[in-house]
């Protein structure tokens, strides 16, 4: 079974306005997706669909062949916008929620990153800056040994040295039989590491194809095709 | 360092002719062994399955050999190299005559000129 992900006919309504209309898509193991799209297209309302927090209208989704569940919570690794850290917790206190809750987070690769980004497990969530927040969120999140990675805006909100950090733990770290999908607007930077891309709008598939497709198809960046696409 | 990469053409094509060129100047030397695609894949900032295919062509192409559980080598086969640097070369200069059209000069006129900068710059005691 090579499928991680599979969307089928998926539909997701806030009320009256429509997030996700029909959504058709299937997404393979082993490979870093970019999940694109303009600001409101629904790439959370998919992401949270696919971490459970969300409940869809219509439609099937499947992670693993299972419906999402408990079974798909032990195996999806999710990195949500905000970060939600407790302010009054130490890195080590969240270490150890993360050890406590999920079975297959590995605390020494945790803290092997840490170190790398000067992150002491004695630090403070409270003293920490937006980016570093983010850091540590983003570590937590990609020390466990799922099978999907969802990361949302993993790398707005930090400096570039970072977010080059970031994106080389990301592709040493993930092995052949997980997918990550990253969604973000910075695709510049995230172009190199992708193997696939995701194109969404008004919450419906516009665009799934392969980098190498979209570079050699159209003769231009992955960035400079989603300008042409979603022009204003 | 991140390798460069430009917007209008296949990551694994540019990385193909990074370690060609690698290859060709002999940064990588005859016979020897090449990094995994691991750490080229970490060298470069590219994602690991672009890098593997970016050898796997190389391969196809009998510039790298796979030795099975050793990794992967640069061919021994001078010849090979060399057929590849010459081809190289040709890309490089339609690549200089087809800008130089754009100028307007003619190839009579682009060849002449290379001429010219190439005595002057050996003319040159800076060089």
């Amino acid at each position: 079974m090579n499928e991680i992900l599979v969307c089928s006919d998926l539909c997701k309504n806030y009320g009256q306005k429509t997030a996700l209309s029909h959504l058709e898509l299937t997404l393979e193991r082993g490979k870093i997706i970019g999940l694109l799209g303009p600001n409101g297209s629904g790439k959370t309302t998919l992401i949270k669909l696919i971490a459970g927090l969300l409940v869809p209208t219509y439609g099937s989704l499947t992670v693993g062949g299972n419906r999402i569940g408990v079974e798909t919570k032990k195996i999806v690794s999710y990195l949500p916008e905000r970060t939600y850290i407790p302010e009054w917790m130490k890195v080590k206190d969240i270490l150890d929620f993360f050890e406590d809750f999920y079975s297959d987070f590995s605390r020494d690769r945790a803290v092997e990153m840490l170190t790398s980004l000067n992150i002491a497990v004695g630090d403070k969530i409270k003293t920490m800056s937006k980016g570093t927040k983010e850091k540590v969120q983003l570590i937590l999140v990609m020390s466990r040994e799922a099978e999907l990675y969802l990361l949302d805006e993993p790398i707005a909100g930090v400096d570039p040295a970072a977010r080059d950090y970031i994106l080389r733990t990301i592709i040493t770290n993930y092995n052949e039989n997980a997918s990550i999908i990253i969604s973000t607007h910075l695709i510049t930077d995230i172009e190199p590491v992708l193997d696939d891309v995701v194109m969404i709008q008004n919450g419906t598939l516009r665009i799934h194809a392969s980098v190498d497709e979209i570079r050699e198809k159209n003769q231009m960046s992955v960035d400079a095709l989603f300008r042409e696409v979603f022009r204003c | 360092m991140a390798w460069y990469f430009s917007g209008d053409k296949a990551v694994y094509l540019q990385i193909m002719e990074e370690i060609q060129l690698r290859i060709i100047s002999g940064f990588y030397p005859l016979g020897t062994r090449i990094p995994s695609v691991r750490d080229l894949a970490e060298e470069a900032r590219v994602n690991p399955n672009t890098m593997q295919k970016a050898l796997t062509e190389l391969e196809r192409s009998e510039l790298v050999v796979s030795q099975r559980t050793a990794g992967k080598f640069v061919t021994c086969d001078e010849k090979r190299v060399t057929e590849i640097r010459e081809r190289m070369s040709s890309e490089c200069m339609e690549e200089f005559l087809s800008r130089m059209k754009k100028l307007g000069f003619t190839e009579k006129e682009a060849s002449e000129k290379i001429g010219q900068h190439c005595a002057k710059n050996e003319t040159d005691p800076r060089n």
